[in-house]
């Protein structure tokens, strides 16, 4: 309970207005390239072969000849929209941004740049957190689309090759009965957990106390919160959103 | 001028500054001595608001710190300059980048003129030409040099060095030493120092404070110190047998 009220205090300095808006939109921009532009490989690659397990996977228990050949298609769509590109990608970001953000701003702390700053008369949640939660909500909606689109590719990829279902079969599949709205849900949800991650990674970090060791226990506390707290802000999100 | 008036800090129930009052003045070198362990970097995290006190009062040039907001305390803080104990360089930064944070965060200055007082600062420390290094590319002297030219950098009225002399060689620790003594005097700045390094305490001492168990136990200057019959200051001046040795010849001349 000490720590949601010290993580909410936190959230009140970070969320103040920027000493100066054009080293704000500096700092934004080196953070859509370390938060954003470099998630990109991993994101493709995950997204990629997962796609083509789960059209595999679907495809292969297909065995009923009452279902639609569509199926395989419709199922790969949903899926990845619903579930795994918002909740599996925000979950593998947790680890490789909260860990990073984490670590960085943890051994700012250790070796009194923090300090530095404060003495300067510089908000320093402010400086350091506010770009890093910017780029987050603003670039985590594009890694998902991104995701979104990688996942079918792989999926069809996997097929055709497989042989286990034609182009036309799988398209009509990734179209059929397709909801806008889910595609809205998904990336609300993405915003929330870009949010999430980054700011409970920053949490552990700023206030990480000691020396080398206690940052590395920082970077895996971060990475542990911020999947903790994903997971339950997706079964919330689902909750209030789908149903 | 920096007044600290019955500063009282503890924690978790455990007093580390007790009472303790003392007064540093503008255009001098006040250092604060003491044992590890007795409230030296507590005392200075508290006068820069690092940690808040738990009673008592200072001020700076009459303005009380303890009682001003965050929005206030900025002010003031635009006018102290730090140098911590490791320099505490931003390490994504060069060391231009270093020293003209503080410039592009707080000032309207052009890019011509952050660039001029870039150069000035650096050349007072004499790093000229050194601006795009980067701190791991530096030397531990060379680390504390830039992060004076940092403090320096916003023309600070109050000068704040913990530790400036560890881990450097007795060469670079004169030089640094120098450094900050001539800089206090040129800028009338109101330097405190935080430091166990003797050698500083006698070169540059022109104000010395020495803290024992969390209390204001002594103050005088470089020359006083050697003689004050204190047996606490006693034992910290003259721990060495290199210093009990020159203590020995110092009375031997008085006979």
């Amino acid at each position: 309970m000490r720590n949601i009220g010290k993580y909410i205090l936190m959230l009140k300095d970070v969320f103040t207005r920027p000493n100066k808006w054009r080293v704000f939109f500096e700092r934004l921009l080196e953070e859509l390239n370390g938060i954003g532009i470099n998630s990109l490989p991993i994101v493709a690659l995950m997204s990629t072969f997962i796609g083509g397990v789960i059209a595999l996977q679907t495809a292969s228990n297909m065995s009923s000849p009452l279902l639609p050949a569509y199926t395989v298609g419709y199922i790969t769509q949903s899926s990845t929209i619903l579930e795994f590109s918002p909740t599996i990608i925000s979950l593998i970001l947790a680890g490789k941004i909260g860990s990073n953000i984490a670590s960085e701003i943890g051994t700012m702390r250790v070796t009194e740049q923090i300090d530095a700053l404060e003495i300067m008369g510089v908000n320093s949640l402010n400086f350091l957190v506010l770009p890093k939660i910017t780029a987050a909500i603003i670039f985590f909606p594009i890694l998902v689309i991104f995701s979104m689109a990688l996942s079918m590719l792989g999926g069809w990829i996997s097929l055709v090759v497989s042989n286990l279902s034609t182009t036309e079969e799988y398209v009509l599949g990734l179209r059929a009965f397709f909801d806008p709205f889910n595609i809205k849900y998904a990336l609300s949800k993405t915003v929330v957990f870009g949010f999430l991650i980054v700011s409970v990674s920053s949490f552990y970090g700023y206030y990480v106390k000691g020396g080398s060791l206690d940052v590395g226990r920082a970077s895996t506390q971060a990475v542990v919160s911020s999947s903790v707290t994903i997971l339950i802000a997706n079964f919330l999100l689902t909750q209030m959103i789908l149903l | 001028m920096i007044e600290v008036i019955k500063v009282n800090k503890a924690f978790s129930g455990n007093t580390i500054l007790n009472d303790v009052s003392a007064n540093f003045e503008k255009g001098k070198v006040n250092l604060i001595i003491g044992q590890s362990g007795q409230g030296k970097s507590v005392l200075a995290k508290c006068m820069v608001g690092l940690h808040e006190v738990d009673s008592g009062e200072i001020l700076y040039d009459g303005r009380d710190f303890t009682l001003l907001d965050r929005h206030e305390r900025s002010k003031i803080r635009q006018e102290i300059g730090m140098l911590f104990q490791g320099a505490a360089l931003f390490d994504s930064m060069t060391v231009e980048g270093n020293v003209m944070f503080p410039l592009i965060m707080f000032t309207k200055m052009t890019k011509g003129e952050m660039q001029k007082r870039v150069d000035f600062c650096l050349d007072r420390v004499n790093l000229k030409g050194k601006n795009k290094l980067f701190p791991s590319e530096c030397s531990g002297g060379m680390q504390k040099r830039i992060g004076i030219a940092r403090a320096i950098a916003m023309n600070p009225k109050y000068l704040f060095c913990d530790e400036p002399n560890s881990g450097l060689d007795p060469q670079t620790s004169i030089l640094i030493d120098g450094l900050i003594k001539d800089i206090t005097a040129e800028f009338q700045m109101t330097t405190i120092v935080i430091t166990h390094d003797m050698n500083s305490v006698i070169e540059i001492g022109d104000n010395i404070l020495f803290i024992y168990k969390g209390q204001n136990w002594w103050q005088g200057n470089s020359e006083t110190i050697i003689t004050t019959d204190n047996p606490e200051i006693g034992n910290f001046v003259y721990a060495s047998q290199f210093m009990k040795d020159i203590r020995a010849s110092m009375q031997e001349k008085r006979r």
